[in-house]
């Protein structure tokens, strides 16, 4: 459904991503790890359109998305949860939904949009109670789930996370988990990206293992949670730092 | 709806109580300056954008309008269609470069284009007849009423913010208005949603300049004279004031900062010298205790009171 093929992004003159090749298959759940830094959230951003500065093929449904931006990408059927959620803090949760849907209503898709506003309720009941409050007055979790079911809105067929775990409780990273196996069996395909790998590989498909802007590990997820590699990773630890110099 | 009724109830009642033509032309005044506040409020207090040459589209649907009808001869309404579709142009022209810019730069920005259209009105004189201005504009007439006088011009300035009131509520209602909110949060975020960020805040800088040129027009052909002055830099600055002051992002708000900030001079001239000193501070009142404007204050405070009344037994108890 979505493959990168020697994927290489630019801040400037950095490069922050040195030639990825990944693939995601309809339906899966592909989960995305790596350490601070590694290049995981710029990734998410090309995919999404929001960097320009990139090189090497990214393709959608067999279609290059070379040179289009965010809403030209969001209509072919992407949708990005940010990192850091990214919500409108004054406006309701209501309005945050509606603009989930922004590129359906030019479409005319007035009465599907209020059909799935009630299911994303169905999805996250927390949020039917809060409807008319202001986004930024929810808890951490509560933004989260809005956060997804404001991408979730727009209808896309791909859903790329960015580290929906973040700040959140043990309890809460299980419940959002739990929600993404949910989209995965009603059809949704999901590329995941997150520091806490152990709770992103045990959901996923597969998965990909980022460091310094590069692959250096992927495979089926189980594997990659018993691999001494992720382990490493997943602790957020680079050891040759600490053999540098020593061996 | 109703709000709608309650707000042309109270327009055409005031029309009819006011009799003194002062009065009548300072409402006059608060009307299309509550237009020039309205179009900013778009560009600045919704989608985010900052414009310190609000002013430079007002002088140019002045003069605009002004040079079609004194050296074209023609007639006002004739003029009006074309000066506002020439200003949104100019502003879509102005808007495709300047609006790359953000936060500070496009202050810088805004304000240098200011600059040089006030720079223009001063110094073309052959065109604008420069520091003397233009005289002899044509004033508006619609069948045997003349707009030149006592209440016919409150009534057309009025009836002018009313319709303006009633296109900005629909667009904020809309999904276009929700997407300009979400642009003044995080222009990021709203290009994630799938919002085409560059066009939406070009389209809006355009809709808040040619709403300042419609102010222009009125203004031009009801004081039937026009020179740079009105037009400069501090008018912008009155503009944005006028927002800040009235409250960002509320149409009300609009009105409320435009009327504040007319009629506070009016009522100062009492002070003579000292004019200028209460004026200022009057306004560094204000911002400090309603930092949110004078209609999220008076909104806040008038909630805080209506739960302060029911709550006091409790919090007695607590």
């Amino acid at each position: 459904m979505l493959r990168l093929r020697n994927v290489k992004c630019f801040y400037g003159r950095i490069q922050a991503i040195s030639g990825v090749s990944l693939s995601v298959r309809q339906g899966e759940i592909i989960a995305l790890i790596g350490a601070n830094g590694a290049g995981k959230s710029t990734l998410l951003q090309t995919v999404s359109g929001l960097l320009s500065g990139w090189e090497g093929e990214i393709e959608f449904e067999k279609v290059s998305l070379a040179g289009l931006k965010p809403p030209e990408i969001v209509q072919r059927g992407i949708s990005l949860v940010p990192e850091g959620r990214m919500l409108f803090p004054p406006m309701s949760v209501l309005d945050n939904l509606k603009l989930g849907a922004y590129i359906r209503y030019r479409r005319k898709e007035r009465e599907q949009v209020e059909k799935d506003l009630e299911e994303i309720q169905d999805l996250f009941p927390v949020l039917r109670e809060r409807f008319r409050q202001a986004a930024g007055t929810l808890s951490g979790g509560e933004q989260q789930m809005l956060a997804i079911g404001r991408a979730l809105m727009a209808r896309p067929r791909l859903l790329l996370l960015d580290e929906p775990a973040m700040g959140l409780a043990p309890f809460m990273v299980q419940l959002i988990m739990e929600t993404l196996q949910k989209l995965k069996e009603d059809g949704m395909t999901i590329l995941l990206v997150e520091q806490n790998a152990r709770a992103a590989l045990q959901i996923a498909d597969r998965g990909y293992v980022l460091e310094n802007g590069r692959i250096v590990l992927d495979g089926p997820a189980h594997e990659l949670l018993a691999d001494e590699e992720v382990k490493r990773a997943y602790l957020g630890k680079d050891y040759r730092e600490f053999t540098d110099g020593r061996m | 709806m109703l709000k709608r009724l309650i707000f042309i109830a109270v327009i055409v009642l005031t029309g009819q109580v006011v009799s003194n033509p002062y009065y009548l032309q300072v409402l006059t005044f608060i009307g299309i300056n509550t237009l020039l506040a309205l179009g900013l409020n778009m560009v600045m207090g919704y989608a985010g954008q900052i414009s310190l040459g609000h002013a430079a589209f007002y002088g140019l649907g002045a003069y605009t309008s002004s040079l079609l009808t004194i050296h074209l001869n023609w007639s006002p309404w004739l003029a009006l269609p074309f000066t506002l579709v020439f200003v949104g142009l100019i502003a879509f022209i102005v808007a495709l470069p300047m609006l790359r810019l953000s936060g500070y730069y496009l202050g810088m920005g805004t304000l240098a284009f200011g600059m040089i259209v006030f720079f223009i009105f001063l110094q073309w004189r052959s065109l604008t007849g420069g520091d003397s201005g233009l005289i002899g504009i044509p004033g508006l007439t619609l069948g045997p009423i003349s707009f030149e006088f006592g209440a016919p011009p409150f009534y057309l300035v009025w009836s002018a913010v009313f319709l303006s009131f009633v296109v900005c509520e629909r667009l904020i209602d809309s999904r276009i208005g929700r997407a300009l909110r979400s642009l003044h949060d995080s222009e990021k975020a709203s290009a994630a949603m799938g919002i085409n960020t560059s066009r939406l805040k070009v389209q809006v800088f355009v809709f808040g300049g040619v709403m300042a040129a419609l102010a222009g027009f009125l203004y031009a052909h009801l004081i039937t004279f026009i020179s740079p002055q009105t037009f400069d830099f501090l008018m912008s600055v009155k503009i944005v004031t006028m927002v800040v002051i009235g409250g960002m992002a509320s149409v009300w708000g609009s009105l409320l900062g435009a009327a504040l900030l007319t009629l506070l001079p009016e009522w100062l001239h009492v002070f003579a010298d000292y004019e200028m000193i209460i004026y200022g501070l009057t306004l560094v009142v204000i911002m400090i205790f309603l930092p949110q404007g004078l209609t999220r204050g008076l909104l806040d405070s008038y909630e805080h009171f209506r739960s302060r009344s029911k709550n006091l037994p409790k919090s007695h108890e607590s």
